[in-house]
């Protein structure tokens, strides 16, 4: 398990010289072997991180180490670094390495960090549970019987069980968020474009975004500091300055904050995670912020314009999975059609295939109106009215998921059950805006409970300021009771 | 949406996958069951809504024309399981 808050409470134990950078980096591969079966590795890279650790220590001794020296990191199997293997959790993609890293990947390690591992997701980024990779599910440390959420269950289950100090994963509807909510973490989903995504497997192109799973706000901030700004590489990624995010200076004023009224009352939203959010409610009226229950518009068509403009979107992205000029190939194609054909039939999984089905459908030229342009529309409504929301508050707050951690097998049957797990999440990928899960509580069977807070583009640091002062107080209040 | 084994085998062939009898038969049921699902955005009236297409708030995005650092021709040829010195494999077309 964790032993630490932050990672500032790491650089104390190396500047003191109780710990060394190769000590670190050593407990993190005992932990991560002792482990193995959780399965949130798909590989270790242990003489690499060993040998690395050994030349920061060095630098630290000259005093020529970076901001992040110490931070032992996991990356979640869908970025590229260079020279290293990656399947973003697929078949499809065995024996692919990278022919260049990541730029969120490199950033930090352009600040002295050690890439300790790939890990295990669902395929391609798609599921909530982790049951979909290539290469089997992933574990929930806390109950071997649970789900640690998905897509970026391997990178959640890695932190929590100490065999890194943070993972970087990406977020296309929710798959950092869920997975930290239910493995008791940070999860942050940056504003669309703040961090680059060149290097990133693509799934959804509008909806992806680069973000890390950490136990403590302080590193969250640190790492978007880090990783976010203007690449050449990616031309979408915004050129707005960055603030320093990982400062948590801006809590000078009372806020106005929305809280969504149905999952104060909603049978489907399990009983604990209801009274952690009437705490949060009573809580931030106790502080003298202006506190609203209310509706979000259009939630009810959140999940339906997702899956419609994701799966369209994936059908086209993952159409360069052909066999031909990376991954997987068929050999006993007899033509071309056939290479495709075969190589994405049996390299893709049943899940990824529904999706590239659907997609495919929907962009179909009989359906692309009804469907794809159709969903265009109803996303534009939803990110008017989430504008209009951040127009007035500062802050809206709702349930990470409807429930804990669920049991493996209880969704993998029923594929809408499962969709409707994501409820809560897609609304911020939907919009583009930031959104942040916080570990505020345990059900009464011991399982994380994770709530989410967003705030409106761009406004990451009020985001981690706030969130970063009532996890501290969260956190004394949980040491006043021992 | 009624979905038929010819639209899920057109579909299937459109997205170049190959589906056994059998998964034929799951994808149709699977289909037919989400895409129901999804009609339910036609209760909204989106009339004179104009699609949102673009995420990203950044407009004309330029750069000075100049070298960069690309891969080489051997880098890009490193993953492919079939290829010679200079090109992709792939079977006789014509």
């Amino acid at each position: 398990m964790n032993n630490f808050g932050s990672f500032s409470e790491l650089r104390n134990v190396i500047s003191s010289g109780k710990a060394s950078v190769e000590n670190l980096v050593a407990d993190c591969l005992i932990r991560a072997k002792e482990n193995i079966g959780l399965n949130a590795f798909l590989e270790i890279f242990e003489e690499e991180s060993i040998k690395k650790a050994k030349e920061i220590d060095e630098k630290i001794g000259q005093k020529k180490s970076g901001r992040l020296a110490g931070l032992v990191v996991g990356i979640k199997d869908v970025f590229c670094y260079e020279n290293h293997f990656l399947t973003g959790g697929s078949r499809i993609l065995s024996g692919f390495k990278s022919q260049f890293t990541a730029t969120a990947i490199s950033r930090l390690i352009d600040e002295d960090a050690i890439v300790i591992g790939r890990q295990n997701c669902d395929e391609f980024a798609m599921g909530s549970s982790n049951e979909n990779s290539g290469f089997g599910p992933v574990k929930n440390f806390i109950d071997k019987n649970r789900v640690p959420g998905g897509s970026s269950g391997g990178s959640a289950v890695a932190v929590q069980s100490g065999a890194c100090h943070v993972s970087i994963a990406s977020d296309t509807g929710g798959s950092i968020r869920q997975p930290a909510a239910f493995c008791g973490l940070v999860g942050l989903k940056p504003t669309y474009s703040r961090v680059s995504r060149h290097g990133l497997i693509a799934y959804g192109s509008s909806f992806d975004c680069v973000g890390p799973l950490t136990n403590s706000v302080e590193d969250a901030g640190l790492l978007l500091e880090i990783m976010s700004g203007a690449d050449g590489f990616d031309s979408t990624c915004s050129r707005k300055p960055i603030d320093n995010y990982s400062l948590f200076n801006e809590n000078d004023r009372k806020y106005k904050i929305g809280f969504l009224r149905t999952a104060f009352d909603s049978e489907g939203i399990q009983q604990e995670i209801r009274t952690e959010l009437q705490k949060a409610f009573s809580f931030f009226q106790s502080q003298g912020h202006e506190v609203v229950a209310m509706d979000l518009p259009l939630l009810d068509y959140v999940l339906p314009t997702y899956y419609v403009l994701t799966t369209s979107e994936a059908s086209s992205n993952l159409s360069r999975y052909d066999g031909i000029r990376f991954g997987a190939r068929a050999v006993d194609a007899k033509d071309l059609e056939e290479v495709f054909k075969l190589s994405r039939s049996e390299g893709f999984g049943p899940e990824v295939q529904k999706r590239i089905m659907l997609g495919t459908f929907a962009l179909s030229a009989d359906y692309h109106e009804a469907y794809f342009t159709k969903a265009q529309k109803v996303r534009r409504l939803i990110q008017n009215s989430a504008k209009a929301l951040f127009n007035n508050f500062d802050f809206f707050i709702m349930p990470t998921t409807p429930t804990t951690a669920f049991n493996v097998g209880e969704k993998s049957k029923d594929p809408l059950s499962m969709y409707l797990a994501d409820i809560f999440t897609v609304w911020a990928n939907l919009a583009g805006v930031p959104a942040i899960n916080l570990p505020v509580g345990f059900d009464n069977e011991g399982l994380p409970i994770g709530i989410q807070v967003h705030s409106g583009f761009f406004e990451e640091k009020k985001l981690l300021s706030f969130s970063k002062s009532w996890m501290d107080f969260i956190n004394a209040s949980k040491e006043n009771q021992l | 949406m009624k979905i038929d084994k010819n639209t899920v085998d057109k579909i299937a062939h459109l997205a170049r996958l190959k589906l056994s009898d059998a998964e034929t038969e799951k994808m149709q049921s699977n289909m037919e069951q989400i895409l129901s699902w999804m009609e339910k955005l036609n209760e909204l009236d989106t009339t004179g809504v104009e699609p949102l297409t673009h995420m990203s708030q950044e407009v004309n995005v330029f750069r000075e024309d100049v070298v960069g650092s690309h891969l080489s021709k051997e880098k890009a040829l490193e993953n492919a399981t079939f290829k010679d010195e200079n090109f992709f494999r792939v079977p006789k077309i014509i």
